[in-house]
């Protein structure tokens, strides 16, 4: 195939095999786990006879991963025809899909290491009401088929003639590689490590120069718990961060007619598309460790059919439209999701001060605005978490009161959408204006929809 | 804008469940009173008993009378929660579907629970105590309302 001129793939209703190298690509993931469980047991028997066992086990496992890929790749065959995608899967249950294209969300192309190195790719079909049972992932195309093929599903699900071209994303947003880097390891679990390791070093400091034998013995044991609880958690934070970096590594934001493009991913690349219409709420995190260099991240909440809460579409959907970026470019980048968003007001969206009393630690982030399309609000303790919601997403307002807060005449105001990650919650309002706020945001949701309708 | 109550029967059968286990639990507490202090301890399981079932008797009415609803024009108000007060606001576009539910004792006192579910997992809009006849002839009210005004998500 020469570069620059994409063969076209077969979409016009023949049936057609993943790649060949497909297999190839899925066991090396299985070989992998083989080795890396199978060898240190090895070693860790001692006879002859056993060592054997081993290898047959290992080897007869390896055989098996071979055979199944060899076998799903044999038996997994799909094609477009008329508006549907079809994918016949499935070896001892066979497993026919069928997926509208109208009611595909994104197709996003998603290729791990392995395949990569082979120079596939594989496609996922995202669409509406989709179970995590019923997936459209086809696992793998060559990566000019992938691309190709992505244009011409995302072309149909839009109704227009296969051949059309994917719409050129404008590039958007750029996040500077360093940067992730340094904020994926400015984690506030840090700070906790620090406090650990001070004690560790005190203690280690103050067992010496203990009086008894027996308080000196367990000192230095002490200590040592500590110590490995410290690497511990090193450990666990080093490949929490090292998980980050990889999955948003060169994060480039591109936005096009329908939809924002996302491309992500250091080993494993991604490909993504966050619909527009999609979108149920936008928040502004500022961690902490953050806020010296002004620094925050920028997530989206997406909506969710009820059927597939756990494990449905939304979890495939991409969430993050910046993994770190400077306030400004925040700003900016929400301003171009949710054009006219209201800037804070300042202390007028803050709670009356008496809310100091059941909030103390959030008190001061605590704050509600909004006007006719937006409603803002904001929580949090050490890190300000700002929720925007578009009032015509509003699936329902609820207003809570306990015994303190009906003490103290204040009432906590949420305001629900169809995402699945967060509610805007304004915490401990006057009771008056949060019955007040009810009833206007209901209007305005009301009148929202039905502007958008 | 009066809120309107479950059935007076939802009392009754609160009644009946609170009277029924307060009996169960008044037999348990004067045996052991009995078992461990003789005449004095059963008086005295009896009164710990009364008194639990008098205050929880106070704390069931509380319940009964917290729950409302209100059907507008464009939603539906759901209120309820004797210490902890809920309010919920469901807009008619925004229901997904209407469900009618009915355990044994509300069968046996011929009512039933009409719960709301939008898109947003959590919206909690349910009205329980209310007549099997009125519930199915809320749920079909709440449908036509929410088919006439359906939005997309």
């Amino acid at each position: 195939m020469v570069p620059g001129s994409p063969q076209a793939p077969p979409l016009a209703g023949t049936w057609s095999r993943l790649h060949p190298l497909s297999p190839v690509a899925r066991i090396v993931i299985t070989l992998g786990v083989v080795v890396v469980v199978g060898i240190p047991s090895l070693s860790g028997q001692q006879s002859a006879s056993g060592q054997t066992v081993y290898l047959v086990v290992i080897a007869a496992a390896a055989v098996l991963g071979m055979a199944a890929a060899v076998i799903s790749w044999l038996v997994t065959r799909w094609r477009v025809v008329g508006e549907e995608l079809q994918i016949d899967t499935g070896f001892i249950y066979r497993q026919s899909l069928r997926f509208p294209l109208r009611r595909i969300q994104a197709v996003d192309i998603v290729a791990p290491l392995t395949a990569r190195i082979l120079g596939l790719a594989e496609v996922r079909v995202v669409s509406a009401g989709t179970g995590h049972h019923q997936r459209g992932h086809l696992a793998y195309l060559s990566n000019q088929d992938a691309a190709a093929v992505r244009a011409q599903l995302l072309a149909l699900a839009h109704g227009l003639a296969p051949e059309t071209p994917e719409p050129p994303a404008l590039p958007l947003f750029r996040v500077d590689n360093g940067r992730l880097i340094a904020a994926s390891l400015l984690r506030g679990a840090w700070l906790l490590l620090l406090v650990f390791l001070v004690v560790a070093v005190a203690l280690a400091a103050a067992g010496p120069t203990g009086a008894a034998g027996a308080g000196r013995a367990s000192g230095t044991q002490a200590v040592e718990s500590l110590v490995s609880a410290v690497v511990t958690g090193l450990l666990v934070l080093g490949i929490d961060a090292a998980r980050a970096v990889n999955g948003d590594f060169d994060f480039t934001i591109g936005e096009a007619p329908d939809g924002l493009r996302l491309h992500r991913g250091l080993l494993q690349k991604r490909h993504e598309t966050i619909p527009y219409g999609r979108i149920q709420a936008v928040r502004l995190l500022e961690p902490l460790l953050w806020r010296p260099f002004g620094w925050a991240r920028v997530e989206l909440d997406v909506a969710r059919q009820p059927e597939a809460r756990r494990q449905g579409e939304a979890r495939q959907l991409a969430h993050l439209l910046a993994p770190v970026a400077t306030l400004d470019q925040a700003r900016w980048l929400i301003g171009r999701l949710a054009p006219g968003v209201p800037a804070t007001p300042g202390r007028s969206g803050a709670p009356p001060l008496r809310a100091a009393f059941r909030a103390p630690l959030s008190y001061h982030y605590l704050s509600v605005w909004h006007d006719e399309r937006w409603l803002v609000t904001r929580t949090g303790r050490v890190r300000p978490a700002t929720v925007i919601v578009p009032l015509e997403k509003v699936q329902s307002i609820r207003l809570g009161s306990g015994p303190l807060l009906r003490a103290l005449h204040l009432a906590n105001l949420r305001v629900d959408t169809a995402g699945r990650r967060w509610v805007a919650e304004a915490l401990c309002r006057d009771e008056k204006e949060a019955a007040g706020l009810v009833d206007r945001l209901g209007g305005l949701a009301r009148r929202a929809r039905r502007l958008s309708w | 804008m009066d809120y309107r109550r479950p059935s007076p029967r939802m009392w009754i059968a609160r009644q009946a469940v609170l009277g029924l286990s307060s009996l169960i639990l008044l037999v348990i507490v004067s045996v052991i009173g009995g078992l461990l202090g003789g005449g004095p301890g059963v008086a005295a399981g009896i009164g710990a008993g009364l008194a639990l079932t008098a205050v929880s008797w106070f704390v069931e009415r509380g319940r009964y009378r917290s729950w409302g609803y209100l059907e507008r024009d464009e939603d539906l108000v759901v209120r309820r929660g004797l210490l902890f007060h809920r309010l919920t606001v469901v807009p008619f576009g925004r229901m997904q579907f209407v469900d009618v539910t009915a355990g044994p004792v509300d069968r046996v006192f011929d009512l039933a629970t009409v719960q709301l579910h939008t898109a947003a997992a959590a919206t909690d809009a349910r009205i329980p105590g209310l007549r099997s006849a009125d519930a199915a002839q809320l749920r079909d009210r709440l449908a036509t309302l929410g088919e006439a005004r359906a939005s997309g998500i």
